[in-house]
């Protein structure tokens, strides 16, 4: 087991001695803190394949280990734990369970792409993250995330008549969370609403108002939705088929 | 000056019809102040935004091309799109129609379901509001034409990801002199100091918002944004030139959650940058939709002498 930098290493794989003495030497206390040695027969052999046929994850075998998507990475910086590079490793090398531990984090790629334009290998690890998000999903080692929820709320939107409406993308992300009344509770949502409506002039109010009840919506847009329909649930089978998922369940 | 940029197909997007409602407002009194000439694109979609690509990348590719062909299909061959949502989309299909032959079969296959001619790499530009009015107009025009200068005024200007990142879809940047940088943007910088504002170093003109999870992952926006406001502050900057309408809400928003959430309270001013070029046109700050912030500039526009 290779051991990875001193941040990663896990609190459950490290041994504190109190009292340890090797060869006459006290090697007790701050030095005493070993890794515990274990020998990894669980590998999931197939989890880099599941991962690149899934659409972002096609060239993550192309991976060298260099780490400069975590050097240049917008969520490493403000939660250390978030390694992109580290979770490629992994992928890569089939651990699963280690992958599975950070499962409520990685879903929270910014998709900045940062690391897109630093990786000298053209890895795209901003979409080997989406993919990777996805399979966690599928593989139902997590429940949909509330990013899963408002790409679906909003793409649902798109599909059905062609464009959004910013009012009903909010609404609708927290009833899918389960809180429909949240923006009514949320100081600072009630704080932007309230400020604009005391500013704005009556024009601009009375087309937020009217957005609402006439949906934005796209000419003559049911062909272009029907294609893209059947297209989502086409890739749905395949992915499904390359995990080796049953048939049916939703995107 | 580009005479055929002059007149060109305008898509202004989703979220320029809603919250961007400002950034629509001031970039087209912008041009028509210019004599510039912004045609909408017919019966327009959504680009696919962030969010479709999670859902499918190639749906996201057919919804850009869809736009696309709208516009070749009113006889332009340059659509301009001011959010970087919307121009990144487009962008990123172009890249893909070109390089990728598994875009192309998908994207062909949607067109002829939907009824529509496919989209081919090639027949339309993209530009962003930025590069066009540096082509379309340019510095030097700008200046001759400012009534009201923007001196004294310190801007930071932020660009946000989507206008220079990933860089691969924006072959036209990075080719030296005149052209756009990708690691250090400075087209607002140069409309904005054109037009007399004085430009601060700041060193997060490309860092990430957090816009993508703005409402599903907010703690984690608000630190970004957080960081945005208090870097622009530190450089001394009274204003923030924003132009995305993401980037431009979400800062305005997490500013407002900072304080109450955190109790962490900043106060540079957050403007689309269109805002500030027609305030120095001349134009009235009503007509560049300063009330429709939701963060609120009145009080610095005015003591400012502007609008
Ligand atoms: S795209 Fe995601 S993984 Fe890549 S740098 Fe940005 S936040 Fe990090
Ligand atoms: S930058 Fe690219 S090659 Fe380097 S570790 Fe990240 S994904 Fe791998």
């Amino acid at each position: 087991m290779p051991i990875h930098e001193k941040s990663l290493i896990r609190p459950e794989n490290l041994r504190e001695q109190d009292e340890l003495v090797i060869d006459g030497v006290d090697v007790s206390g701050h030095w005493s803190t070993f890794i515990e040695t274990r020998a990894v027969t669980d590998y999931n052999e197939a989890m880099q394949d599941e991962i690149a046929a899934l659409a972002g994850g096609e060239n993550i075998h192309r991976c060298w280990q260099c780490g400069s998507c975590t050097n240049a990475c917008t969520v490493h910086a403000v939660n250390p734990d978030f390694n992109p590079r580290y979770w490629i490793y992994l992928i890569r090398l089939g651990m699963e369970d280690e992958l599975v531990r950070d499962k409520d984090i990685i879903w929270q790629c910014v998709s900045c792409n940062k690391c897109t334009d630093a990786c000298p290998r053209d890895v795209v690890p901003e979409a080997v993250m989406k993919a990777t998000a996805h399979w966690l999903e599928l593989k139902g080692h997590v429940d949909k995330k509330p990013s899963t929820h408002f790409d679906e709320g909003f793409s649902a939107q798109v599909i059905e008549t062609g464009k959004i409406e910013d009012g009903l993308v909010v609404r609708d992300f927290f009833k899918r969370m389960g809180d429909p009344f949240r923006p009514f509770k949320e100081p600072y949502l009630v704080a932007m609403i309230t400020g604009i409506a005391k500013r704005a002039p009556i024009g601009y109010l009375l087309k937020m108002g009217l957005a609402l009840v006439v949906r934005p919506r796209t000419r003559g847009w049911a062909p272009a939705r029907k294609g893209i329909e059947e297209y989502i649930r086409e890739v749905d089978a395949k992915d499904r088929k390359a995990l080796g998922l049953p048939a049916e369940g939703g995107h | 000056m580009e005479k055929d940029l002059k007149k060109v197909a305008y898509y202004p997007g989703c979220a320029l019809e809603g919250t961007g409602y400002a950034y629509n407002k001031s970039t087209k009194a912008v041009a028509k102040e210019l004599g510039l000439d912004l045609v909408e694109v017919e019966n327009w979609n959504c680009c696919g935004a962030m969010e479709v690509k999670n859902i499918d990348p190639e749906i996201e590719t057919y919804l850009s091309a869809r736009v696309l062909s709208q516009t070749e299909k009113m006889g332009f061959d340059k659509v301009m799109a001011p959010c970087n949502g919307c121009y990144h989309n487009l962008k990123k299909a172009e890249h893909d129609l070109t390089h990728d032959a598994h875009s192309v079969e998908v994207n062909d296959r949607l067109s002829k379901k939907a009824g529509h001619k496919t989209y081919e790499a090639g027949k339309v530009e993209t530009l962003h509001a930025l590069d066009w009015l540096m082509r379309a107009v340019g510095e030097e025009e700008i200046s001759r034409r400012v009534r009201k200068s923007l001196s004294g005024i310190k801007v930071a200007n932020y660009y946000g990801c989507m206008y220079t990142r990933p860089r691969r879809i924006f072959p036209e940047k990075d080719k030296g002199p005149g052209t756009e940088s990708t690691a250090n943007p400075h087209f607002m910088d140069d409309l904005l100091a054109a037009a007399g504002a004085e430009n601060v170093a700041f060193p997060l003109k490309t860092a990430c918002c957090g816009g993508a999870h703005t409402l599903s992952d907010s703690d984690t926006s608000t630190k970004l944004c957080l960081n945005i406001l208090t870097a622009a502050e530190a450089s001394g900057a009274d204003v923030i030139a924003t132009e995305c309408p993401t980037c431009h809400t979400g800062l305005e928003m997490h500013q407002i959650r900072a304080e109450k959430v955190m109790g962490r309270k900043t106060k540079v001013k957050i403007m689309h940058f269109t805002q500030l070029l027609g305030l120095a046109l001349g134009l009235s700050s009503r007509k560049v939709g300063v009330n429709d912030n939701f963060s609120d500039s009145r009080g610095f526009v005015k003591e400012r002498g502007l609008g």
